[in-house]
């Protein structure tokens, strides 16, 4: 193998242009749909309206508007702002779904017609999230939804939980957990998948419990899985969209606002393209600082 | 032994279990979307009585302000272009990432890599503008471009981390023998690649069918909203119809559900091709 790389020519002009044309209609479109668009948002995030180079006033705005961050929410309840509503989103749902995910993943491991309980699962993955909000709306609903139900059975009082300030975030919150976990799941799945038998069987022979054997081989050796589970799933936390907008609209009174809703509520509501294009840009450096281990990983491998 | 068929009972009872709550709002929204209002309104779990009928799913395909069987195949006009434009040229380029040594490849895929994590906040201004500009701004044509950009990155990186296993030895001798890179490419690397292709031609379908976001800035006329964008106005003007509501979400579940039926391997494999070198 080795040995065709070393009796390569220099390639001729002819090959490098020949080369070239195989990126040139994926880059075409790339760049005038994606990287010019950012560079334009990311320019009218400086601006002012009438098109004067303001540099961070925009920001300043836009960091201290209450729909953004609400500081006496922190004391008096929701709404806490779009921003702090994301953050809230990651520190719950990241911990839930991804170690629910890994359990199921190795509770479902050796069991007969695991594709079934896999598949159950898996089936919120499978679902657009518009449909996603219609569902969620349907089970906190005060009358319809089952979760009310089986609160009254056990003495509460019903009500719909997506319709007050208190309960309507931390309750999509927890359906997306419902929704999201299907893909912890499937990744470790494969992960354990490639783990050898021996391991286990060696560590059976010495006599580890369970209990040892799930934190001291397992979970080191899914190490690379979770590193993609968590990526991708602050990735996904953080562009929620969809789901707020069918389920509350980011109500009642913005307790469930998120930060790519309140983009488009600057955007396409407000017509302020310079607020909405500070939220997007907040938002990519967001996903920015979580894709680099990503972004290292793969080209780690290269070498 | 007994201990060991003890945990295993244990372990069914509690997969059946996770099973059935994981489920239980997939069976809600059925049996609302087959009866009619009056008997679900305090609960879908009240099986006395019970009188199935297609009236909900009827009701929602002929929607009178929002039609579903409209929704539906806008739909598919857009996401199978929407699929196959991104393939076409994505597969291309990743070829080109796979194998090419040129220099300002390495900064090219790391761009690629950024791209793939950007919010659709991100472009929305500026693409509604370009649109607008380019009279393209409530047409397929528009929505079909931007998602094929949009899906690019994601399958080149897909398809160019597949390309690197494939052993070069083929490539090499097809090469000495005279073929072009392009010869190569589409005779030899294209014909043995097509797990690869379904699977990302799966995800990237699965994907555009779902979206919401780049159809709700781009498209408003609403003989052309898409499925996705028929469910919310579908709530009913008073109170919520949850009949046609729970019948249009089950309707638009098809595709996806279908696709996960039967191409499954193919899903879970461009799923899990985040994870793969």
């Amino acid at each position: 193998m080795g040995l065709f790389h070393h009796r390569k020519r220099r390639k001729s002009l002819k090959t490098i242009l020949h080369q070239l044309a195989f990126f040139l209609p994926a880059l075409i479109l790339m760049i005038i749909f994606l990287l010019y668009p950012v560079l334009n948002t990311l320019l009218m995030s400086f601006v002012s309206e009438d098109h004067q180079f303001v540099f961070l006033d925009n920001y300043k705005k836009v960091l201290s508007s209450k729909d953004v961050i609400n500081q006496k929410g922190f004391t008096q309840g929701f709404p806490m702002g779009a921003l702090p509503h994301n953050f809230l989103w990651i520190l719950i749902h990241l911990p839930f779904t991804t170690f629910l995910g890994l359990v199921l993943a190795v509770l479902f491991k050796d069991l007969k017609y695991n594709f079934i309980f896999k598949s159950s699962i898996f089936l919120g993955m499978v679902t657009p999230m518009v449909i996603g909000g219609v569902i969620l709306r349907f089970i906190y609903e005060k009358e319809v939804g089952i979760i009310n139900a089986i609160l009254e059975l056990l003495g509460f009082q019903a009500f719909t939980w997506t319709a007050y300030p208190e309960t309507a975030l931390l309750s999509l919150i927890f359906g997306s957990v419902w929704l999201w976990t299907g893909f912890s799941m499937i990744i470790y799945s494969s992960g354990l998948g490639n783990i050898p038998k021996e391991y286990y069987e060696a560590a059976a022979l010495d006599g580890a419990t369970p209990f040892v054997i799930f934190f001291r081989i397992t979970i080191p050796l899914l190490k690379q899985m979770t590193v993609v589970v968590i990526t991708m799933t602050i990735l996904w936390e953080l562009k929620i969209f969809d789901l707020v907008y069918v389920a509350t609209m980011g109500g009642p009174g913005g307790a469930s606002n998120v930060m790519a809703l309140q983009m488009y509520f600057y955007a396409f509501r407000q017509f302020n393209f310079q607020n909405a294009s500070v939220i997007a840009t907040l938002l990519m450096l967001l996903t920015l600082f979580v894709t680099i281990p990503l972004i290292k990983s793969s080209l780690g491998e290269e070498r | 032994m007994k201990r060991n068929q003890i945990t295993t009972t244990i372990k069914y009872f509690i997969a059946i279990l996770i099973s059935i709550i994981w489920i239980l709002p997939f069976l809600g929204i059925v049996m609302t979307s087959i009866r009619p209002l009056q008997e679900v309104i305090y609960g879908w779990w009240n099986l006395k009585p019970f009188t199935p009928s297609m009236v909900n799913y009827i009701n929602a395909w002929n929607h009178p302000t929002a039609p579903l069987s409209q929704g539906t195949f806008n739909s598919l006009l857009v996401a199978l272009p929407s699929t196959l434009i991104p393939i076409l040229a994505a597969s291309l380029a990743a070829y080109g990432f796979a194998r090419f040594r040129l220099s300002l490849l390495t900064s090219l895929f790391i761009l690629v890599i950024i791209l793939m994590a950007l919010p659709q906040q991100m472009i929305a201004i500026p693409i509604f503008q370009l649109m607008k500009n380019l009279n393209l701004l409530n047409t397929y044509t528009g929505l079909i471009l931007i998602h094929s950009a949009w899906g690019m990155p994601w399958i080149i990186f897909f398809l160019r981390n597949f390309f690197i296993t494939l052993p070069i030895e083929i490539e090499e001798s097809a090469k000495i023998d005279g073929a072009s890179d392009f010869v190569v490419f589409s005779r030899i690397i294209l014909p043995i690649s097509w797990p690869a292709l379904i699977s990302s031609i799966v995800l990237q379908f699965m994907w555009v069918w779902s979206d919401f976001f780049l159809a709700l800035i781009l498209v408003y006329t609403p003989g052309k909203l898409l499925a996705t964008q028929r469910i919310p106005l579908m709530r009913g003007q008073y109170h919520v119809d949850w009949g046609v509501l729970t019948a249009a979400s089950i309707v638009s579940m098809i595709a996806p559900l279908f696709i996960f039926a039967f191409l499954q391997k193919y899903y879970i494999k461009g799923l899990v091709g985040w994870t793969t070198k």
